[in-house]
């Protein structure tokens, strides 16, 4: 194999079957996360074909989009929408009849999909990892290439352990220096999205590198990969390195003993070589970077706490004039307006993006000893898997929350797509820690602004959005 | 999966970019487990003025009348044509189920999200990638004629004609044609690899031995 390769290079070129037909490769796939709401029609197809699971222990499940976060003690029982508790039903038989493992309701180690895997070491370096859901992104933190797929996709899967795929291009983003006090993780992707929009890495997978990557924990790399998708590119990727193994080892599926010795000898080469060909190149001076939050219906609509909310004239083409002019209108705001002025109706501290052990820490430290101001009709906390909750009241944390006037909740989706009842009521503006803020996402007619977990407490003090260092 | 035919069809022009699947279809209507019954919440937030709820009948809803495919000269529209980075956001192949079950064949953009993209081949949907100046005078064109637009799609010959005759060519990877031509079952496709498959298997399971400590 030639030495010039990038990350994503090696792990196609270790799972690639046969030849290529045309553009298309078959891919194999190592790891196939499964989830109650883009499942059902695939094992339905794979039913209604007479087909069977290629590899019953590549899949694991859990029910995350659709569970209630109240009352998780009554189990199915406690979902009060029919319509929703036959679809976590449904997951149930499917994963029963077919003998595929199921962290189901009632488990502890249920939780949003993409915090489970890497928590229980599912989720490994190398791998090649699926799963019904565009946020599948987020375990390419660990050098995993991981991509969302559609249902027929995931039927695809698991009959066949493959995917029929054309290879993407290599795209790398690099980010150089210390972050500031009050900026993390999600204000580094927010920042990157602004700049490439949300189409800029179409066809790509997305290397992210540079010594403000190296230096994040492991769950602030997951934020970041977490959100490549909002950049366009189906699949983000970090390189292995010791903060990656540490926190690889020990996990109840992570290999163990001669195995583990085998395993990381292997991952330590998953590093791009010095000489591998990108075809895109990005560079950002994270010094530089302020706390960031978004103020439209897009992702990319992304400001510096400190900045004003932009002007639609103030974009170059036609398209973003048209969606910032548009995003204004949805989002009832003010061109020109400070956006630490902008009221707040409700904070989110949860999803994918952002509820992990650490995120749920440092909103912790921001509230402690403070109140939720009497504007904020609710303020939530969920944890992203039931061992997150666990750690987290071990630590008290919950104690702080609930002083200052938060929620508590039980582990799930929840409001970041408002599939279960927490959503926003019409015109109402929430803090959100999660990764999407498209018309209606939280809620019919609700609106969203992305921000950091730090942010998102920092916003509950006052009511409105806030600089997190003003509590620091 | 159906073959894909030529046809003829009226084209109803959506002119936004960045439309997201979040919109397409929105997550209340993903709690089905069936792959049907998503046509009429197309574009829900878009197409009514009331709140879309799971089992509330159209005939319930206020229209609003304002939108493009409540629009009574685009009745009957099997083709639609928005501007870039169609479908973008969430994996959810609900958007194409929604798209197909209102009644699109075709959606013509500058330019898709890969997974959307992805998934339209699954389902025997055709993207079309047209570029941007070229959509652009076919949303000129939409607006400036009297009759209804119709456009010919031939995917035979990756040709796209316009009702004054002129021909649009575009670009489509040579085994996505060939898989919406034959409307051939993908997984019946790969398992004709079944060998090579497990070959690799064997070879995987001996170079990474780690992942298949199987679990279950």
């Amino acid at each position: 194999m030639s030495s010039n390769r990038t990350l994503y290079d090696k792990i196609w070129d270790a799972h690639t079957v046969g030849g290529a037909d045309g553009t298309d490769s078959l891919l194999y796939i190592d790891r196939h996360l499964l989830h109650e709401v883009t499942s059902p029609q695939a094992f339905e197809g794979l039913r209604l074909a007479g087909r069977v699971p290629w590899r019953l222990g590549s899949n694991i499940a859990t029910p995350d989009h659709n569970v209630p976060t109240v009352g998780r003690r009554r189990g199915l029982e406690g979902i009060q929408d029919p319509i929703s508790r036959l679809q976590v039903v449904t997951l149930d038989d499917n994963c029963r009849d077919l003998g595929i493992e199921q962290f189901d309701i009632n488990d502890i180690r249920q939780g949003i999909v993409h915090v489970v895997g890497p928590e229980q070491g599912l989720t490994l370096p190398g791998m090649t990892i699926v799963c019904g859901d565009s946020h599948t992104s987020t375990h390419g933190a660990f050098g995993a290439l991981a991509q969302g797929i559609g249902t027929s996709e995931v039927e695809h899967v698991l009959a066949t352990q493959c995917l029929v795929q054309s290879k993407s291009k290599n795209m790398r983003i690099r980010l150089d220096g210390v972050l500031a006090s009050g900026v993390y993780a999600k204000d580094l992707i927010l920042s990157i999205i602004r700049k490439t929009g949300t189409a800029g890495g179409t066809g790509c997978t997305i290397e992210f590198c540079g010594s403000a990557i190296e230096a994040l924990s492991m769950e602030a790399r997951m934020t970041v990969c977490n959100m490549a998708i909002e950049a366009g590119a189906r699949a983000g990727l970090i390189a292995v390195d010791e903060t990656t193994l540490q926190f690889v080892r020990n996990r109840p599926y992570s290999p163990k003993g001669a195995l583990w010795s085998l395993a990381e000898a292997n991952w330590r080469e998953l590093v791009s070589d010095e000489n591998a060909f990108f075809d895109i190149d990005m560079t950002i001076d994270a010094a530089r970077l302020e706390p960031q939050v978004s103020w439209g219906t897009s992702p990319e609509l992304v400001l510096g706490v400190s900045e004003k909310i932009p002007a639609p004239h103030s974009f170059e083409s036609s398209d973003k004039q048209e969606l910032a002019t548009h995003s204004l209108a949805y989002m009832g705001l003010e061109a020109g307006d400070a956006i630490t002025d902008v009221a707040l109706d409700r904070i989110f501290i949860g999803s994918c993006t952002n509820a992990r052990i650490e995120d749920i820490r440092i909103a912790a430290e921001v509230i402690r000893g403070h109140r939720v101001a009497s504007r904020i009709k609710q303020a939530l906390v969920v944890p992203g898997s039931g061992l997150v909750k666990k750690q987290a009241e071990e630590e008290g944390l919950h104690k702080i929350f609930k002083a200052a006037g938060f929620e508590w909740r039980d582990p799930g989706c929840s409001m970041c797509l408002a599939m279960n009842d927490d959503r926003l009521e019409p015109g109402e503006r929430c803090a959100s820690t999660s990764n999407r803020n498209f018309e209606g996402r939280q809620g019919y007619l609700g609106r969203t602004h992305l921000m950091s977990p730090a942010m998102s407490a920092a916003s509950a003090i006052r009511g409105k959005i806030t600089d997190p260092r003003d509590y620091l | 999966m159906k073959a894909f035919e030529k046809f003829t069809g009226l084209i109803a022009p959506m002119d936004r970019a960045n439309v997201d699947t979040d919109q397409i279809i929105p997550k209340q209507f993903l709690k089905s487990i069936k792959r049907t019954g998503f046509g009429d919440n197309l574009f829900d937030a878009w197409r009514y003025l009331d709140e879309g709820l799971m089992n509330k009948s159209p005939n319930e809803r206020r229209i609003n009348h304002d939108f493009v495919l409540n629009q009574s000269q685009y009745q009957g529209a099997s083709i639609l044509l928005a501007r870039t980075n169609f479908g973008c956001g969430s994996s959810r192949e609900h958007a194409v189920w929604a798209l197909q079950e209102y009644g699109f064949t075709c959606v013509i953009a500058p330019a898709f999200a890969d997974i959307f993209y992805n998934n339209c081949f699954k389902n025997g949907l055709l993207p079309i990638a047209l570029k941007e100046n070229i959509v652009s005078s076919l949303f000129e064109e939409i607006a400036a004629s009297a009759d209804s637009y119709c456009l010919e799609v031939d995917l035979q010959e990756q040709r796209v004609t316009k009702p004054d005759g002129t021909a649009l060519t575009f670009e489509i990877a040579p085994e996505r044609k060939a898989s919406l031509l034959s409307g051939l079952d993908e997984i019946g496709k790969t398992l004709l690899r079944q060998a090579d498959i497990k070959a690799f298997e064997e070879q995987h399971t001996k170079a990474q031995p780690w992942l298949f400590t199987d679990h279950s």
